[in-house]
């Protein structure tokens, strides 16, 4: 099927490399939480004054709280990159709130996330137990079980990925066709006003904002909390 | 023909595979409502309670999650149609 599917789509081509719609809202999410944390942060007094210390204070203690209660105190530095998850997370499956193309509705985005979680359960496996324990955890409890330890390895960043991904891309999916069919019964009931190449359909005002709400924010909110909570239990899970 | 044939059979495919939605929600109905006793009981666990269950649901999710790539891929990104 040519044409209907609900991939990004490419804004330009460089030299034979398409820069899709992923890479510009995954830099624009960038960009967004730079100045977020630049104007959070300026200014700082020991004693709060602004509102914007007192709300940059309780989004750190609010991530540095979760790491200690999952990941224990002896993984605090971890806290930095899982609170960097979350916001990137967040802010990439909000950003369809405004019309724009969720990060984390793109296959790559997400995996690539699951693999840096990879790595770090990878390496905290080998920091704890050394590379003759990490070899020898796939053998364990018995010889034999090798090859299901060896899919539940792999299994773990799949999973995640396409947790994040599909949900996302699903509330999207669905969003498009519950539009277009809101469109089409507008149009069979005749209540679809056309003005030259745009039309007004009656039935598309308000009742798609319903799903957004429990697409977009609610969705897209609890599955950024549940990829970084996951990530944390996996390498907490990855010292015994 | 054969096209719409497989167009076709790929269409009710995907729609089957998502009847596997139904083993997660009621997996996580239970994971909830259970959640909501144990609450109920001891008030003060609610955020342990919380977030156990967030996790346990999310891993009950990944099943539909499967399904619902499966059916995508289907519909979207169809492997039968270059075959022919």
């Amino acid at each position: 099927m040519d044409g209907v599917g609900q991939g990004p789509r490419v804004v330009f081509e460089l030299f034979g490399w398409k820069c899709t719609e992923t890479v510009v809202m995954g830099w624009l999410v960038i960009v967004i939480v730079a100045v977020l944390c630049k104007v959070l942060t300026s200014n700082l007094k020991k004693i709060p004054e602004t509102k914007r210390q007192v709300i940059a204070e309780m989004l750190v203690k609010f991530v540095n709280n979760t790491v200690r209660s999952n990941m224990g105190e002896d993984m605090m530095a971890y806290a930095p990159y899982i609170g960097a998850l979350l916001l990137y997370a967040l802010l990439g499956s909000l950003i369809s709130l405004v019309g724009l193309r969720s990060v984390t509705a793109d296959f790559n985005t997400t995996l690539a996330m699951a693999l840096i979680t990879f790595a770090m359960i990878t390496y905290t496996k080998i920091k704890y137990h050394g590379f003759g324990g990490y070899i020898k955890g796939f053998c364990s409890p018995i010889g034999f079980m090798l090859p299901l330890n060896l899919i539940s390895e792999v299994a773990t960043p799949a999973s995640m990925a396409f947790r994040l991904f599909g949900n996302v891309a699903g509330g999207m999916v669905i969003s498009g066709l519950v539009y277009g069919a809101l469109g089409s019964l507008s149009a069979a009931i005749g209540l679809s006003f056309e003005a030259g190449s745009w039309a007004f359909n009656v039935f598309q005002v308000g009742i798609p904002a319903v799903l957004s709400v429990y697409f977009d924010l609610f969705s897209g909110t609890i599955q950024a909390y549940i990829f970084s909570m996951l990530t944390m239990v996996n390498v907490a899970a990855g010292k015994d | 023909m054969e096209k719409a044939i497989v167009l076709g059979c790929s269409a009710i495919g995907a729609g089957l595979a998502m009847i596997a939605g139904i083993g997660p929600g009621i997996g996580e109905g239970y994971a909830v409502g259970k959640t909501i006793e144990s609450i109920a009981r001891q008030p003060e666990a609610q955020g342990d309670c919380t977030r156990t269950m967030f996790i346990g649901v999310a891993m009950a999710e990944s099943t539909g999650i499967y399904a619902f790539v499966v059916a995508l891929i289907l519909l979207f990104a169809n492997p039968f149609i270059k075959q022919l």
